[in-house]
C-alpha cells in the first residue's frame, strides 16, 4: 500500500537515515566512555616484557 | 628510532588510540562492559604476540575487531559466565522510559538495539557506524559481500519493527537534534 517496502522509497531512506545517525550516536557514546586503567597498564606490562626479552637473551625468543 | 613520520613505524605503537574505537565495538556487541573489556584485553594480548603477522600498509582498527569479534564469537559457544547480566551498558542509559511522543529517544533505540541478534549488531555498528565499507566489513566477518548489504538490510528492517516505525505515525518529523543532544548528556550523566 503505501510502498514500505521498497528500499528506495523516501520514507524507507528518512527510516535507513535515522537509523544511521542513532546508530553512530550509540558508537559515540561507547567510544566516550572512560577508559579503564587495565589497558593501559596491560599495554605497558607487555612494552616491558618485550624490552626485557630484547635486553636479556640476545636470541631468547 | 622511529621514522618521525605521523604513524608510529610499529603497529604496537598505534594500539593506545585504536583502543577507544575497539571498546566501542565490544560494548556494542557484547552489550556487556565487563564482557567487552575482557574482550578487548583478550585482543590486545592476541594483537601484541601476531603483530608480525599485521600487515602494517592494512587498517590497524580492521584487524583488531576482527580479532575481537572472533573471540566474542568463539566465547559465544562456551558457556556463559555467571556475572554476564543481560542488560549492561544499555540498561544503565536506561532511565524511565518517556511517553511515546514524535521523538526517536535514544533510550528506546538502545533498547531496540540492544535487542538484536549479534549478527545484526555487528554488521550494523561495522557499515553503520564505524564507517567501513561493506568490502571491509565483508572481509572483517569472513561472508561475502552481498551477504554483508542483505544482513545490513535486514537489521536495519528489524530494527525498524522493533521501534514500530511502520506504524504509520510520523514519527521522524520531531526529531531534534538538540533534544536528543539533552538525553545524551543526561544519560551520560545518570551513569
Amino acid at each position: 500500500m503505501s510502498g514500505e517496502q521498497d528500499d528506495n522509497s523516501p520514507r524507507r531512506q528518512a527510516i535507513h537515515a535515522q537509523i544511521d545517525e542513532n546508530l553512530k550516536r550509540v558508537y559515540a557514546l561507547a567510544a566516550a566512555e572512560e577508559l579503564p586503567d587495565r589497558f593501559k597498564d596491560l599495554l605497558a606490562q607487555l612494552k616491558a616484557r618485550d624490552a626485557a626479552d630484547k635486553a636479556g637473551g640476545g636470541d631468547g625468543a | 628510532m622511529s621514522g618521525g613520520a605521523d604513524t608510529p613505524a610499529d603497529p604496537r605503537d598505534r594500539l593506545p588510540e585504536a583502543i577507544p574505537r575497539l571498546r566501542a565495538f565490544a560494548i556494542s556487541l557484547a552489550r556487556d562492559v565487563t564482557l567487552a573489556d575482557d574482550l578487548v584485553q583478550d585482543t590486545i594480548l592476541k594483537a601484541w604476540s601476531n603483530m608480525d603477522k599485521f600487515d602494517p600498509a592494512s587498517n590497524l582498527d580492521a584487524w583488531l575487531f576482527t580479532i575481537l569479534r572472533n573471540t566474542f564469537y568463539s566465547g559465544l559457544r562456551k558457556p556463559r559466565r555467571e556475572v554476564q547480566d543481560s542488560d549492561g551498558f544499555f540498561a544503565a542509559t536506561l532511565s524511565e522510559r518517556p511517553a511515546h511522543d514524535s521523538r526517536l529517544a535514544l533510550q528506546d533505540f538502545q533498547r531496540a538495539f540492544g535487542q538484536l541478534s549479534p549478527e545484526h549488531r555487528e554488521v550494523l555498528i561495522l557499515v553503520g557506524a564505524s564507517g567501513f565499507s561493506c568490502e571491509e566489513a565483508a572481509g572483517m566477518m569472513g561472508v561475502a559481500v552481498g551477504t554483508v548489504k542483505s544482513r545490513a538490510s535486514r537489521a536495519r528492517r528489524r530494527l525498524t519493527e522493533l521501534l514500530q516505525l511502520d506504524a504509520g505515525e510520523d514519527l521522524f518529523s520531531g526529531t531534534d537534534g538538540a533534544t536528543q543532544a539533552v538525553v545524551l548528556r543526561a544519560s551520560t550523566a545518570a551513569r
